[in-house]
């Protein structure tokens, strides 16, 4: 049976359909889950996908995460659910402190838009269940605020729990330790910058994204069964 | 029930990068500025607000400035209020 995955939308994001398509690719079934609404719907899984949501006005996800959709979000979250936020949905987890550190601006003060090289770091995240560690995957990056920042002391605890999901191969954008993506010590929450919903066909340039989105649903649908 | 302006500045804590505030530093001799040695750039907010007394409208301040105006994990703020 099609797992059902929530794809969260906030006035102002825009990768919602792109998202719901590659998902439908991978043989899942998305519906969109509005902001204001306070639930998620029938959801397995939820998506955050990305965009400018409420403008990105104050700083990116600060106004989102006080949409009421993001308590059904956080109870979701803490239950065990997975919870994939990307780009502009990865920003808005880290302001509802559901992953940690913050996305800064771009070091070179650039907004980004090209094909990024990654490297899965962990196989312990619900997005990468069952991708190698070492596995190098080719995913578009799309942002300003991409900049990857924590203390010291949560850098060293998120390398010493293996919590770095995604190194960039070629930092573009200043993030600690290469970063590009995180997880939350139970790995059901990841956050990435790189767009896996954009290399969802090779008439993109790239069908890795797909590896991601077939490993969720691995993750989901084996805490479905369990 | 009196009525009071505050002043919200947020800044980036010490150490974190500001790649913002360092452009900004590096223009400067183009325009003939010299001896500028640090920018950080940050932002300012002002609210007015009713309360009963300076120290609620402080607190209330102070709530607002940490819950959404600033980011802990990156920025600090401070506060500064007057009566209107």
């Amino acid at each position: 049976m099609a797992l059902n995955v929530a794809v969260v939308v906030f006035p102002g994001t825009n990768c919602e359909h792109d998202v719901a398509e590659a998902l439908e690719a991978v043989g899942a079934r998305p519906h969109l889950a509005w902001h204001g609404e306070p639930g998620l719907g029938a959801a397995d899984a939820v998506i955050v996908p990305g965009g400018f949501a409420h403008g990105d006005y104050l700083r990116p996800g600060a106004i989102a995460r006080f949409s009421p959709v993001m308590s059904a979000v956080s109870d979701f979250a803490r239950s065990g659910g997975p919870v994939v936020g990307i780009c502009n949905g990865f920003q808005v987890l880290t302001e509802a402190h559901l992953l940690p550190g913050a996305l800064q601006k771009n070091a070179g003060l650039s907004f980004l838009c090209q094909m990024a090289e990654v490297e899965v770091a962990s196989d312990q995240s619900a997005l990468t269940t069952g991708v190698a560690v070492g596995t190098r995957l080719r995913l578009p990056v799309n942002h300003f605020e991409g900049n990857y920042t924590a203390s010291p002391e949560v850098l060293d605890q998120l390398e010493a729990q293996g919590r770095i999901v995604f190194r960039y191969v070629s930092n573009p954008n200043g993030s600690a330790h290469d970063i590009a993506g995180v997880a939350n010590e139970a790995g059901n929450v990841v956050g990435l910058m790189p767009h896996p919903e954009r290399a969802s066909s090779e008439l993109l340039g790239s069908a890795d994204g797909l590896v991601l989105l077939r490993a969720l649903l691995v993750a989901t649908g084996a805490r479905a069964a369990a | 029930m009196a009525r009071f302006q505050a002043l919200v500045e947020v800044q980036l804590r010490p150490g974190i990068s500001d790649p913002q505030g360092a452009t900004i530093q590096r223009s400067l001799p183009a325009l003939g500025i010299s001896g500028v040695s640090s920018v950080r750039a940050g932002k300012a907010f002002r609210v007015e607000l009713d309360a009963a007394d300076e120290d609620a409208a402080r607190s209330l301040v102070e709530t607002l400035s940490e819950r959404i105006l600033a980011n802990p994990v990156i920025e600090s703020s401070s506060v500064s209020l007057q009566a209107l």
